[in-house]
Parts: structure tokens; C-alpha cells; sequence
């Protein structure tokens, strides 16, 4: 236990996993004890859903170095999927919890294989070809969600692609209808199966990242011809944090989808894609813990700058920006770097004339 | 004849894209980044040209010149205030500035000119022309919008051939460092490439909106990320890559809306585009840089 807690890897782990086992605590016992207004505890399984898309993507961008704009038609896949899985199993499984975890599970293993059908063609491209056709492929995913048409009745499902070909008997249901997308969900996802989400993404991710794979992504990632002449395997372990990545989002997209009662497959587009980019990006690059927080501060501050109203989308790209110039341009840092040290030069100043 | 008529409009629409990839193409060659504020530039260069013809009442033609110079300061802004100081950060932070930007563009136009759509007026006053006996209907936005990116086409292959602005930008999207110890000064090139690509923005967007005619915050986010396509299509960073993926992208668009399914339009246009980087990863027309070690 001890040599294992020496280990700089498990001591920095364990610190994501208490951060967020302490987040969920006092929120779950905020929301117990009824401190939390509506509109924040209709917050709280979106922010699970974005950490565990953040950290997935993080996967991808970060430690593997693919940048992908597409992650959100995975996201969508496994919303869909988790939402007509939930249905047809309405009668079948009756315990709540289970429903809600096959539904992820198949949301999470169809937007996985999806991963790996698109991964064959894609990982042959690089930088920024990678990320056109990632973006592609979110856009035709987000396209053939959105005309299927699934429908339930006696006689068992029946799909059909760009027009519901089938008439429902007596007291069918469509499940799925086309650009409408799904209505009438019974709504399963609650804050508790959010953080084992949470929980299952973070284990995934951090144990994939400190292994032997973990350590072959980093290396291709960071020499690519260098990783490949010393044997590694590189569109293999490509592939693999491309699927892991895939299976993740789907998950996080099927408690997404049944957290809310209709559920349109516009919401899969390329804005939710860059926005999870963003909660990446502004995390830090590879940096785990870092996804949480922002992913977490992100969602909440344009729903937090909500009394400003008309202005606050606006901020918001404001701060981006901002953000940005501050953590990256070497001129601002300069500029700051001077700013701070005439601050405390005129502090010390002061201190020598008081003491002289 | 049916078949002829989906082609001019196919080549119609493509001809935007082309306009607006030709702007992605060149700030791409040049700055190396992937501007993802250049479709708002569109939108901003219509609501300019909509406003001049609506509230002031001047003529198309002067409208057009408006949104030209409005977009071309804009351009150049931005490119000083939020691209210049991230020059040498890697491509990402580049790429979530231009993100922040989009979002600061669209939420700046909701603020001044609202959510609602704006019913744009086409500022072509030409008559359409009925070719063989009215089953081959040419409207005058179609006759505009492919003269105009014939001309602007040409006019950016001589500008970059034979003039010294031109040539220097070339000469840094081919090794910036070395244009630099020529003496070529890379900011201004650069703030120059961006001034150029907003100003054709501009005329797209005035273009985008004659044929189709409604016009919101929004508006220059889809044809923006299709041009970004057309480009990558054609091969990035090629003047005339971006002119015929433009091209062939409306083309194909217009064929599958009419033909396959309009419904699968956009999965059609995109599985297109990751055939063709598939068989020639670097686009159409785009060069194949051998990797160095």
C-alpha cells in the first residue's frame, strides 16, 4: 500500500477520484436536503454527462493528439440508442437503475463500434485532415440518427430510414420519429448513476493512460516516426483510444438522452462538439482532472450568467478569448509578468521606506 | 434538360462555397489556422449590405462596397486583437480563440440586429433568361454569383503570381522564416491575407443571401463549415483547389437533394468528401509533403 501510494501516477489519480467523490457528496447531500433550486438540479446529470464527454475527448485530443470535431455524433448515437433501448426494455427489465445502465451500456458498445468503423478510414489521416473528417463523420452520424424512425406495437419494432414506411397498431408507440427525434421518454437518468458514469470514465481513462498503451498513445503522439521505427504499432493503438473514446461518449450520450423527456438529434451538431473541444482545451491538454473542473465551471457559468441575459453568450466568448490570450500568447504573459512585478515592486518599496 | 438545370444551380451554390473556401484556403496557407470565424464574417457582411439597402436606401451596388470595407476592417481586427498575439501557440489555442470569436460575432449580431430572421432582398436586378423553349430557367443571382467567382478566381491567381504582395505571400506560406530573413514582414502579409479573405467573405455573404434569401445570426455557420469542407476537398491552401471543390461540393449537393434523398443530402455531401481525402489525403489539387526525420 505504501509503495503503492510513493507512486506519483496513484497519488495525483487518487486525488481526481477524491475530488470528485467530494463534489458528489455535497451535492448529493445539497439536493437531499433540498438546498438546490430547480434549475440546479436539473444541472447536475448534464455536468456528469459533460465531465465524462470531456475526459473522453481528452483521450483523444490530449493524450492521443488526434483532434476530433466530431465527438458529440458518437454522444448522439448513444443517446438514441440508450432511448429505444429503454423502451423496448420498459416491460422486460423493471428495476429502474438496470434499465438505465444496459441502456448505457448498448449506447455505449453501438457508438464504440461506430468508433471503429469510422477509426479504419480516418486514422490513415493526419492533423487536420483528421479533424475535417471527424467532423464529417459527427455530421453524416448526426444525419442518419436524425431520419430513423423506430415505432413499438404488438407485433414487435419496426424501423425504417428517411419516412415511417410502417403503420403502428392500436396502441403502438414511435419511439423514434425522424428530425422530431424522441418524445415521450421516461425520463431514467438520475445524479447517482451520473457519478458512476463519472466514476467508470475516470477508471477507464486513467488506467488506460498509465499503461503500457497509455505509454505507446504518448509516444505516437508526441514523435510519430520515432514511436513507429521502435516498433509500436501505431494505427493499433490509435484505433483503440479512438474506440475507448467512443464507447465513453456514447455512455455519457445515453444518460444524456433519458434525462430529458424528448430528446431532437440537432442537438448532436458540430456546436456540441466544439464545446466539449473547449472544455478540453480550456482543462489543459491532456491534463484529466483538468477536463472535470472545466467541463464542470464551463457548463455552469452560461447557465450561471443567465440574469444577464441577451449578454451573456457573449461574455462568455469574451472570457474564451480571454482565457485563452492569458493562458497561451507570450505577449500577454509578458505583459502580466511586467504588470505583477511593478505591483509588488511598489509594495516592496513601501515596506523598505516604513522600515527605514 | 432537368438534368442541366440542377447542374447551373449546383455550380450556382457551389460558386458561393468556392468564395467563401477561397478566404478558408488562404488565411489556412498563410497564417497556418483554421479560422472557424470566417462563415460569421459572411453573415456580418450581409447584415451590412441588408442595412445599407434597407435603412439608407442606397443602391445595391454601394451596399455591397459597405460590407466589403466593414468586413475587411473586421478582418484585420480580429486578426490583430485575438490571432497576432497567439502566433507560435500551438494550432489548438488558435483554433478555440477562432471559436470564441464565432461565438462573439453571432451573440454581437443577435444583440444589434436581433434573432429574427431578416427577409434579404436580392441586390441582383437582373431578369432571369428561359433558355430552350422556359425548361432551363438562368436567374440573374445564378449569372452573378458564377461570373463573380470566375473573376475573383482569376483576379487572386494574378494577384499572387505577379504582384510583390502577392508574391510574398506565397513566399511565407511556403516557409515563414525564411520569407522573414528576405525581409518580408510576416505580420503585415498576414493581416493583408486576412483583409482580402473577409472582403470576399463579404461579397459571398451578399451572394448566400441573394439566393437565399433569409438572414440571421446564424446564417453564415452551415455554408461555413461546407466551404471549410470545400476547401480541405480541393486541397487546402490551393487557390483553384478551393474554386473547384467549391464547385464540385454544390454540385454534388444539388445532385444527391435531387436525385438520392433530401434528407441524406449532408451525409452525401460529407462520405463524398472522406472518399476523396481517403484516395488523395491531401485534397484534389493540394500538394503530398514528403515527412522529413
Amino acid at each position: 500500500m505504501k509503495k503503492l501510494l510513493n507512486n506519483k501516477n496513484t497519488r495525483s489519480n487518487l486525488v481526481i477520484y477524491l475530488v470528485v467523490t467530494v463534489f458528489f457528496l455535497v451535492m448529493q447531500g445539497m439536493n437531499m436536503g433540498g438546498m438546490l433550486t430547480s434549475s440546479w438540479k436539473g444541472f447536475l446529470v448534464p455536468i456528469c454527462v459533460y465531465i465524462s464527454l470531456a475526459v473522453s475527448l481528452n483521450l483523444l485530443v490530449g493524450i492521443c493528439g488526434e483532434l476530433s470535431l466530431g465527438h458529440a455524433g458518437f454522444m448522439g448515437i448513444g443517446a438514441f440508442a440508450g432511448i429505444v433501448v429503454a423502451a423496448l426494455l420498459q416491460d422486460a427489465v423493471a428495476l429502474e437503475p438496470l434499465r438505465l445502465f444496459i441502456a448505457m451500456i448498448v449506447g455505449g458498445v453501438l457508438a464504440g463500434a461506430a468508433g471503429f468503423l469510422i477509426g479504419i478510414p480516418v486514422l490513415r489521416l493526419r492533423g487536420d485532415y483528421l479533424a475535417i473528417v471527424t467532423l464529417a463523420f459527427g455530421e453524416i452520424l448526426k444525419n442518419i440518427v436524425g431520419n430513423l424512425y423506430v415505432g413499438l406495437d404488438a407485433e414487435g419494432v419496426h424501423v425504417s430510414a428517411t419516412s415511417a414506411k410502417f403503420t403502428l397498431l392500436e396502441g403502438g408507440k414511435m419511439i423514434l420519429d425522424g428530425p422530431v427525434g424522441a418524445t415521450g421518454i421516461k425520463k431514467l437518468a438520475t445524479f447517482p448513476m451520473g457519478f458512476v458514469l463519472v466514476l467508470i470514465t475516470l477508471f477507464v481513462v486513467l488506467n488506460l493512460v498509465n499503461s503500457k498503451e497509455g505509454r505507446a498513445i504518448k509516444a505516437v503522439r508526441d514523435n510519430r516516426i520515432a514511436a513507429e521505427s521502435v516498433g509500436i504499432n501505431v494505427t493499433a493503438f490509435r484505433m483503440k483510444a479512438f474506440v475507448v473514446s467512443a464507447f465513453l461518449a456514447g455512455m455519457a450520450g445515453a444518460l444524456f438522452g433519458l434525462n430529458y423527456s424528448s430528446m431532437a438529434a440537432s442537438k448532436f451538431n458540430f456546436n456540441t462538439s466544439i464545446n466539449i473541444l473547449v472544455f478540453v482545451v480550456l482543462g489543459g491538454m491532456g491534463n484529466i482532472l483538468g477536463s472535470v473542473i472545466s467541463a464542470t465551471v464551463l457548463y455552469v457559468l452560461p447557465e450561471a450568467l443567465r440574469s444577464l441575459e441577451d449578454y451573456r453568450m457573449i461574455l462568455y466568448a469574451v472570457v474564451l478569448i480571454l482565457v485563452m490570450l492569458f493562458t497561451w500568447s507570450p505577449r500577454v504573459k509578458e505583459f502580466v509578468s511586467v504588470v505583477t512585478d511593478k505591483i509588488s515592486g511598489i509594495f516592496k518599496k513601501k515596506e523598505v521606506e516604513t522600515n527605514g | 434538360m432537368q438534368i442541366l438545370q440542377y447542374l447551373i444551380n449546383g455550380i450556382s451554390i457551389g460558386a458561393v462555397y468556392a468564395i467563401i473556401a477561397l478566404g478558408y484556403t488562404m488565411v489556412y496557407g498563410i497564417a497556418k489556422m483554421l479560422n472557424f470565424a470566417h462563415g460569421d464574417i459572411i453573415m456580418v457582411g450581409a447584415y451590412i449590405s441588408f442595412c445599407v439597402t434597407n435603412y439608407l436606401g442606397l443602391p445595391a451596388f454601394v451596399s455591397v462596397i459597405a460590407a466589403m470595407a466593414v468586413c475587411t476592417l473586421l478582418g484585420i481586427l480580429i486578426e490583430k486583437l485575438a490571432y497576432m498575439p497567439l502566433r507560435g501557440t500551438p494550432s489548438l489555442a488558435v483554433l478555440i480563440t477562432a471559436i470564441g470569436v464565432s461565438y462573439f460575432l453571432q451573440n454581437g449580431a443577435q444583440l444589434i440586429w436581433g434573432s429574427a430572421p431578416k427577409n434579404f432582398a436580392s441586390i441582383v436586378p437582373l431578369k432571369p433568361v428561359f433558355l430552350a423553349g422556359g425548361e432551363l430557367v438562368i436567374t440573374g443571382e445564378v449569372i452573378v454569383t458564377i461570373l463573380a467567382s470566375v473573376l475573383i478566381m482569376v483576379g487572386l491567381t494574378l494577384f499572387t503570381t505577379k504582384t510583390k504582395i502577392g508574391k510574398a505571400m506565397r513566399a511565407v506560406s511556403e516557409d515563414r522564416a525564411a520569407a522573414q530573413l528576405m525581409g518580408i514582414s510576416v505580420n503585415n502579409t498576414i493581416s493583408m491575407t486576412f483583409a482580402i479573405g473577409s472582403a470576399l467573405a463579404a461579397i459571398a455573404g451578399v451572394l448566400l443571401c441573394s439566393t437565399v434569401p433569409t438572414l440571421q445570426p446564424t446564417t453564415g455557420a452551415m455554408p461555413g463549415i461546407r466551404a471549410f469542407t470545400a476547401a480541405v476537398f480541393g486541397g487546402i491552401g490551393s487557390i483553384p483547389g478551393a474554386m473547384l471543390g467549391g464547385i464540385l461540393l454544390g454540385i454534388i449537393e444539388t445532385f444527391s437533394k435531387a436525385f438520392i434523398s433530401t434528407q441524406f443530402s449532408d451525409a452525401i455531401v460529407f462520405s463524398v468528401l472522406i472518399i476523396i481525402l481517403l484516395v488523395k489525403p491531401a485534397g484534389l489539387l493540394g500538394k503530398q509533403i514528403q515527412e522529413k526525420v
